[in-house]
């Protein structure tokens, strides 16, 4: 999308997943290896790991699929 | 005592680790970074409250979604399918697809071609400055106590979740939500309501999933829920994973409303009237930058609204089976006026519009619980901004250019839009506290829509469709329908024995009352307008045209491949539409 300038939607989007799911896993990876003494339920699925991780995959790829230096080339390639 | 430590009590259901902060405080930061970016950006009437109409669909279309899915979306409806069963499912199909699709392939066009700024808009030119005058005033009361009702439940949910007071997150939420707004106009709320939509798939999507997981299955919720029913002796347990078999009569369902009401009243009259009138949502598809986005802008919205149950009535369904208390009894919610009472603060109830916030706290820990928490506060104040930009544009266009200062140039429209941006997050803060006194979060909202949205509908599609129809006729039936809405509201509230009449039947709750009510008023509205157009000049043809079918030669989108084509997709998602109406039958 062009309105935002060099900036697009789908780049913030990706920022904000890519940010998220990185917390997320990370906390996931921690609390294997330091289990919490409380769990929530179904607390052994470990869904912060796996969520977590497809949220930073979904955001890496947004985040450079839309980044601002791939927008100008496109912008300009299309002008 | 400090007074800042007053802001949070002693009793939360849950509480928050540093990486759930941390994951708050990054949205906060990001979509306030949005509105500063997006600042340079809104320098004309156009940029600012048209976001310059160079959205492309997918963006207008997650926008036009999302702009509905705040609040009252996920726990209203939450709560509503734990009160009702998967009734409240009808509000998401019935009550949304069909009514989307008419807008994208019907009306869209007429509100294309001539590039009107709102609804009311098109009205004063249909029908004339009277028309537009009661439906921008109406249209203006309603978004501001809806921007009220957003905060008023963000400010529920950081209370049940966080133990917040409930003034302190009202602050919060409504200096962000000015701030960005004002900085960036519509082209801001439209960046954070998409941003909104993935955040909120993003931290609700496992509730169901983790609660399917827990609950065994479909087959295994809805043997629990009637374990759970049967066992609290709840009338009709059974009905309460049945779409459409148990609607033959009031008194078979728990919603006390029968397939009449739901067909005619939702999915003909609410529904239409707000898919398709509400300037909320239409404003985000006037902002495409073509007929052909502007078609299917609704349509990726209709495709996305039919999966939303999956997020939103789910949970309410997983609560009425799985939630306990700690002792292990089974935790029956209640109405929030029980809830917030003495007694049942006491002894600890929740009510009915907290089912999500328990869900959410029975399955996520650490960092997945500040992603659902985020994902709540972005769908409270997206909600808030769009309610604030509609009713900001509504109000520079079609109050003070129209009856103020008719002669207001670009710059003063922009600075009068900065300006009552702030001003409408003032008055929506005065309305959160209003709400706060409603059963149901969603009974109200609906009961609104009802006063305003239903009639409105007629005078539109009237107006679209009918060139006989007068400037006369559209002001008396506009007004005939909004004061008779208003009048059966409160002829019910002073005399409940009159719901017998309004809603055919002793059985009815609120939601079933709301939507007879909506019925009879489109009714009124419609035979008010017939009947003085009759009685009065009709316009001619000539300043009809662009605006009246008949009269308006329809743009064509250009030659499209069939999978670019808007009717295709609109063929295929009423196909999914009728499978999930017989899945769930």
């Amino acid at each position: 999308m062009k309105s935002g300038g060099a900036l697009s939607i789908w780049f913030f989007t990706g920022i904000c997943l890519g940010v998220n799911g990185l917390l997320i896993f990370a906390n996931g990876i921690y609390e294997l290896i330091h289990p919490p003494d409380q769990q929530v339920v179904l607390g052994n699925l470990h869904a912060n790991v796996w969520w977590g991780g497809i949220l930073l995959v979904f955001g890496l790829l947004y985040s450079i699929r839309f980044s601002p230096a791939r927008e100008r080339k496109r912008l300009s390639g299309s002008a | 005592m400090n007074p800042a430590l007053l802001f949070f009590s002693s009793s939360t259901l849950v509480h928050l680790s540093t990486v759930d902060l941390v994951i708050i405080v990054f949205y906060f930061a990001l979509v306030l970074s949005i509105g500063l970016y997006l600042k340079g950006q809104a320098n004309t009437g156009e940029d600012f409250f048209m976001a310059g109409r160079e959205m492309t669909a997918w963006v207008a279309g997650l926008a036009f979604l999302s702009a509905n899915l705040g609040s009252l979306e996920l726990m209203g409806w939450a709560g509503n399918s734990y009160k009702y069963g998967i009734l409240a499912a009808h509000w998401y199909w019935i009550g949304a697809i069909p009514a989307m699709l008419f807008l994208a392939l019907v009306m869209m066009p007429f509100y294309h071609i001539c590039k009107t700024h709102s609804v009311p808009g098109y009205l004063k030119l249909r029908f004339g400055p009277g028309a537009q005058a009661i439906s921008s005033i109406s249209f203006a009361f309603m978004t501001v106590l809806m921007s009220g009702i957003n905060m008023y439940a963000m400010a529920v949910v950081m209370r049940v979740v966080l133990g917040w007071d409930l003034n302190f997150s009202i602050l919060i939420s409504s200096l962000t939500v000015a701030a960005y707004v004002a900085l960036g106009g519509l082209r801001s709320a439209i960046f954070n309501e998409v941003l909104q939509f993935f955040l909120i798939w993003a931290g609700a999507l496992l509730i169901p999933i983790l609660g399917l997981v827990e609950a065994g299955g479909w087959s295994g919720l809805q043997a629990k829920i009637l374990q759970n029913l049967t066992e609290l002796h709840v009338a009709n347990p059974g009905s309460y994973t049945h779409l459409w078999s148990t609607l033959g009569s009031f008194s078979t369902n728990p919603m006390g409303i029968n397939w009449v009401g739901i067909v005619f009243g939702l999915g003909a009259v609410i529904s239409m009237g707000y898919w398709t009138t509400d300037f909320l949502v239409v404003q985000r598809v006037l902002s495409a930058k073509d007929l052909r986005s502007a078609e299917l802008a609704p349509i990726i919205g209709a495709a996305f609204k039919m999966c939303v149950p999956f997020i939103v009535i789910l949970p309410g369904l997983l609560g009425l089976a799985l939630l306990r208390d700690p002792q292990g009894h089974l935790l029956r919610l209640v109405p929030a006026d029980v809830a917030w009472s003495a007694q049942g603060q006491a002894q600890g109830l929740h009510g009915y519009d907290e089912v999500l916030p328990l869900m959410l706290a029975r399955y996520c820990g650490p960092g997945l619980l500040g992603l659902g928490i985020t994902a709540l506060i972005a769908g409270f104040m997206s909600g808030m901004a769009g309610n604030v930009s509609a009713f900001t544009t509504v109000w520079t266009y079609d109050i003070y250019a129209t009856l103020i200062n008719k002669n207001a140039s670009d710059d003063s429209k922009v600075r009068m839009g900065r300006w009552v941006t702030v001003i409408g997050v003032v008055i929506s803060i005065g309305t959160a506290y209003l709400v706060m006194q409603a059963q149901s979060i969603m009974d109200y909202v609906q009961a609104l829509f009802s006063f305003f949205i239903a009639p409105l509908f007629g005078t539109v599609i009237l107006g679209m469709l009918w060139k006989r129809a007068t400037p006369a006729g559209g002001w008396a039936g506009l007004l005939a329908g909004t004061l008779s809405s208003v009048g059966m509201y409160a002829w019910v509230k002073v005399d409940p024995g009159a719901v017998r009449y309004v809603a055919l039947s002793m059985d009815a709750q609120d939601q079933a009352q709301n939507m007879f009510r909506a019925l009879w008023c489109c009714l009124i509205c419609v035979i008010v307008t017939v009947v003085v157009s009759y009685l009065t000049k009709p316009k001619p043809d000539s300043e009809l045209k662009d605006l009246v079918y008949g009269l308006t030669p329809i743009p064509k989108t250009g030659h499209v491949s069939m999978i670019h084509s808007p009717v295709f997709w609109g063929v295929v998602v009423a196909v999914i539409f009728i499978i999930l109406q017989i899945v769930f039958w």
